[in-house]
Order: C-alpha cells, then sequence, then structure tokens
C-alpha cells in the first residue's frame, strides 16, 4: 500500500504533516508533500490511514 | 429599534437573535431533522445550510457563490467597492482567479516554518499575562488572558506597535458586531483605525522594517507593486481574521474545561492529549461563520436562491452534523478521525490556520500547566460574541489548584 495525494485538493490544512510527520512534510506554502513514497510498513500504513481520515478535502488516498 | 424577536428559524432565521447567542447548537439540530437550509427574508434575503454536505457543496462551487463580502449585513457591498474578483480584503472577499495569485502571495508566510519561529515569543506573551493574574483566585479567562494572544501575534507579524490592543478589538467588534448599523455609521467609526493603518503603512514606506507590512509594500504581482487599496485591504484583514476568531477558539477550550473536571484532568496527567483535544474543541465550537452572496438567481437543493441572496455559510453546523461524524454533539478530546471544517473547506481555508493552531497550543498548554485544576466561578456570568464569530468574552475562573 502507498500514499497517494492529489494536490490539487490539497489546500493547506495541515492536518497530514501534523499527525505524521515522518510521512509528510509541508511545502513553502504550507500544502503538502508526501516523504515515503514506496510501499509502507505496517507501522506506516497505520498512520497514514489515520491522516487520509483525517484530511478535510479528502485529498490523501492509501491504496495500491 | 430592536429587531423582533425569532418564531420560527426555518422561516426566519438570524444569527443575532439572543436564543441563537445563548445556544446555537439545538436550533441548527431542530433544523437539520425538518428543515436543512433555513431561509429569511431579515437582511435582503438568506439562506443558511446546515448539514455538513450543503456547506461543503456551497464553500467548493464558486460558479454560483461570490466572496465579494464575506459578513452578513444590512446593506450590500457599494458600486465604490472594489469588484469581484478582487474585492476590499484579498483573498477572502476575492474569487478566481485573482484569489489565487493573493492568496500565493501571503501563504509562505504562515506556513508552518516562520509560524513556528513565533513559538517562543507567544509562550513569554502567555505566561506573561498569567502572572499579571497574581494569586488571585477567580481569573478572567476571557478578558484577562486569551483577547490579548491573538493582538500580540498580530501585531508582531504585521508590525504593528503592542500596546493598541483596545483599537484593533474596537474595530473588530465593528465589522463583526455592528452589522445592524447603517453603513454611514459604520464607516464613521472605521475612520480612525483607517487613518491609522494609512500612517503605519507610510512610517514602513519610510523605514522598512522584517514585517508583513513592509512585505505588502514591496510585493509584486506579475511585474507590479500592490494597489495601495489591496496593501491596505489585506492589513485590515489580517486585523480582522486574526483576532477575534483565535480569541474565541481559546476561550471555547478554556471553558470547555472549566465544565469538564475529567477532560482537563486527562490533559494535564498527558500532555500529548493536547493535539487531538484541540482539533476536538475547534470540530464542537467552532468559532467561525462565513458569508457568500448568490452571483444569479439559481435553483439549489429545491431553494430558488436570486442573486445577492446571503449565504450563511455555517462551519460550526457542518461540524455537528450527525450524518458526517459519529457522536456528533459529544465532545471526545481523542476523536482519531476528525475531519473538521473549522477552517472552511475549499479554496479559501483559512490562511492562519497554522499560527492559529500554535497559539491554541501555547496558549491552552500554559494555562494548564499553571492551574491545572479551575472551575467556572459563575457559569451564569459567562457571555459570548454576537454574530459570525462566536467565543466566550466574559470567562470568570475560580482556580482550585496552581502549580
Ligand atoms: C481558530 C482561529 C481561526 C478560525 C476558526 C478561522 C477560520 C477561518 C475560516 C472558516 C475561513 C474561511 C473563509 C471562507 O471560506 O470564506 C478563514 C479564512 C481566512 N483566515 Fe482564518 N481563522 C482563524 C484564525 C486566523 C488567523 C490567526 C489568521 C491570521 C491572520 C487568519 C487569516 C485568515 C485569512 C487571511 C483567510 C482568508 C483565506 C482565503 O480567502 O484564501 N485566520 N478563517
Ligand atoms: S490534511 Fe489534506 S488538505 Fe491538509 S495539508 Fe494534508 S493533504 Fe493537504
Amino acid at each position: 500500500m502507498k500514499i497517494h495525494l492529489n494536490s490539487e485538493k490539497c489546500q493547506g490544512h495541515g492536518r497530514c504533516y501534523s499527525l505524521a510527520s515522518d510521512l509528510f512534510d509541508s511545502d513553502d506554502l504550507g500544502n503538502a508533500v508526501v516523504l515515503v513514497t514506496g510501499e509502507l510498513n505496517a507501522d506506516q500504513l497505520e498512520r497514514a490511514t489515520v491522516a487520509a481520515n483525517n484530511c478535510p478535502e479528502y485529498a490523501i488516498e492509501i491504496g495500491a | 429599534m430592536d429587531k423582533q424577536p425569532v418564531l420560527d428559524f426555518a422561516t426566519d432565521f438570524d444569527h443575532t437573535d439572543p436564543a441563537w447567542v445563548a445556544d446555537p447548537y439545538p436550533i441548527m439540530e431542530d433544523l437539520r431533522e425538518r428543515c436543512p437550509i433555513a431561509h429569511s427574508n431579515r437582511y435582503g434575503g438568506m439562506w443558511v445550510p446546515v448539514l455538513h454536505e450543503d456547506v461543503s457543496a456551497i464553500a467548493n462551487d464558486t460558479e454560483h457563490f461570490t466572496s465579494r463580502t464575506v459578513v452578513v449585513g444590512s446593506g450590500r457591498p457599494t458600486e465604490e467597492a472594489p469588484p469581484a474578483p478582487i474585492g476590499v480584503a484579498p483573498p477572502i472577499s476575492s474569487d478566481p482567479p485573482f484569489h489565487a495569485i493573493a492568496r500565493r502571495l501571503m501563504l509562505p508566510a504562515f506556513a508552518p516554518k516562520p509560524v513556528n519561529a513565533l513559538e517562543g515569543f507567544t509562550r513569554d506573551l502567555c505566561s506573561g499575562l498569567i502572572d499579571k493574574m497574581g494569586d488571585a483566585d477567580i481569573v478572567n479567562a476571557g478578558v484577562d488572558y486569551s483577547q490579548h494572544i491573538p493582538v500580540g501575534l498580530i501585531a508582531k507579524m504585521v508590525g504593528l506597535p503592542q500596546d493598541q490592543g483596545d483599537l484593533f478589538r474596537g474595530f473588530v467588534h465593528t465589522i463583526l458586531e455592528g452589522i445592524d448599523q447603517p453603513m454611514e455609521v459604520r464607516m464613521e467609526m472605521f475612520a480612525p483605525i483607517e487613518a491609522y493603518i494609512i500612517k503605519v503603512i507610510e512610517e514602513h514606506m519610510e523605514n522598512p522594517q522584517d514585517d508583513l507590512t513592509s512585505f505588502l509594500i514591496d510585493a509584486e504581482i506579475m511585474g507590479q507593486k500592490l494597489e495601495p487599496s489591496h496593501i491596505f485591504g489585506t492589513m485590515v484583514l489580517l486585523i480582522v481574521a486574526g483576532i477575534d476568531t483565535t480569541w474565541s477558539a481559546i476561550g471555547s477550550s478554556i471553558w470547555h474545561l472549566a465544565k469538564n473536571p475529567d477532560d482537563l484532568a486527562r490533559i494535564v496527567a498527558d500532555p500529548s492529549l493536547l493535539p487531538s483535544a484541540i482539533e476536538e474543541f475547534l470540530r464542537a465550537y467552532a468559532p467561525v461563520t462565513m458569508a457568500r452572496l448568490v452571483k444569479e438567481d439559481f435553483d439549489f437543493k429545491g431553494c430558488p436562491m436570486k442573486k445577492d441572496d446571503w449565504i450563511l455559510l455555517g462551519f460550526p453546523a457542518a461540524n455537528r452534523d450527525p450524518a458526517f461524524f459519529d457522536r456528533a454533539d459529544e465532545v471526545i478530546i481523542d476523536r482519531v478521525e476528525n475531519r473538521h471544517a473549522a477552517f472552511g473547506l475549499g479554496i479559501h481555508r483559512c490562511m492562519g490556520s497554522n499560527l492559529a493552531r500554535m497559539e491554541m497550543t501555547v496558549a491552552i498548554g500554559e494555562f494548564i500547566k499553571r492551574f491545572p485544576k479551575f472551575e467556572l466561578a459563575d457559569p451564569d456570568a459567562v457571555t459570548f460574541s454576537q454574530g459570525q464569530v462566536r467565543g466566550p468574552r466574559n470567562l470568570p475562573i475560580r482556580i482550585l489548584e496552581r502549580a
């Protein structure tokens, strides 16, 4: 499973990089950047899912 | 002239009605069940969606709704006001495509890195306010604490003197709560602050500083310096958007903790709960309701909306929608899934959200560190602001334990 970020939808609420700062970071504008683009291990998957479920804009998907 | 009290919020909605100001949540719940888009002939026509689904759809629909003005009043912006897409206070009053340009210009100043650099300043400000309370049994967490923190931060970022809090708060009050005053009266009330801001801009032109005022003076959009009205409008926006909002959010959080000793004790024992608690306070007590104007006659979900009707865009109502949140009316400080809309949805997402969260985290963190146990001194004495920004203003707290 991987992190898919839809940058068109991201409005920079910053929930993802606050909740999982090893998986997401902020760019200069406050929008999200994905730090781990490959396959997630179990621990990463759990936290990536929490981040995705807190994004108000539905900009993050976890999938194949 | 006193307004008529509202008898039915579904057909005669008014967010300044004392019943709504006292406790809006049961009214939202009632509307959700029988009329999820309320209507009113007040303010020249207004619609009030209360479902998350509808608030989200309208916030994301810049084709049918304009942000030309975001505070409901009896008048509409006059002919002299800068038209859409720029508006009087970019970017909040701007529509696409200009919105993205005005917003992009300001975003870097509000990204996590520059904001987090202000944490030490914020902590000193908060602990200084608490020191000033001495060893009084009862402290006013509204008047003596919450209201000063955002003023200090905005003054520092924009480059305004730190000792003008009353002037700014008076000005913000006129804009946000003086909505029943005729336009001429409101304009007159703006005169002193207008003169003041122009003076600040002139001083910065002569003597540039490392702050947002000098940044705006130097900024260029496509090789052109900003219009003076853009600089002025954005400074006004930062003062208006940054002060009452964050003051309300800090105040509501302390209000909740004073009424819920178990939540307070849990966070004091385990401060790692603070971030999720803050998100939950933002959800449950979202301070900010915005507005839109309908661009052209248009049918939205069976509601015959007319050009220039107001939409009261209730992010607080969206945040309490049981179709969107589990146990929506309960405050659960370790809620795991919380896609709340306290900072709006779509392109106008609050530009100050990183700053507001930092201020809340430091302000509440310092307060509970110094006062690990407290309660409301007099629940009936707590008063709430009226209008589109909701939060406690008078908030007497009895301190039960000091650290
Ligand atoms: C807890 C405190 C705050 C809350 C709940 C809040 C809420 C909001 C909301 C709901 C919007 C969306 C407006 C819309 O859709 O029309 C917004 C926009 C905005 N906020 Fe905040 N705000 C807060 C603090 C701040 C602070 C501290 C600043 C800093 C100066 C700020 C600056 C702005 C700006 C500039 C916009 C306009 C963004 C745009 O139109 O692109 N806010 N805010
Ligand atoms: S939480 Fe969503 S909107 Fe916010 S920065 Fe992350 S991806 Fe973007």
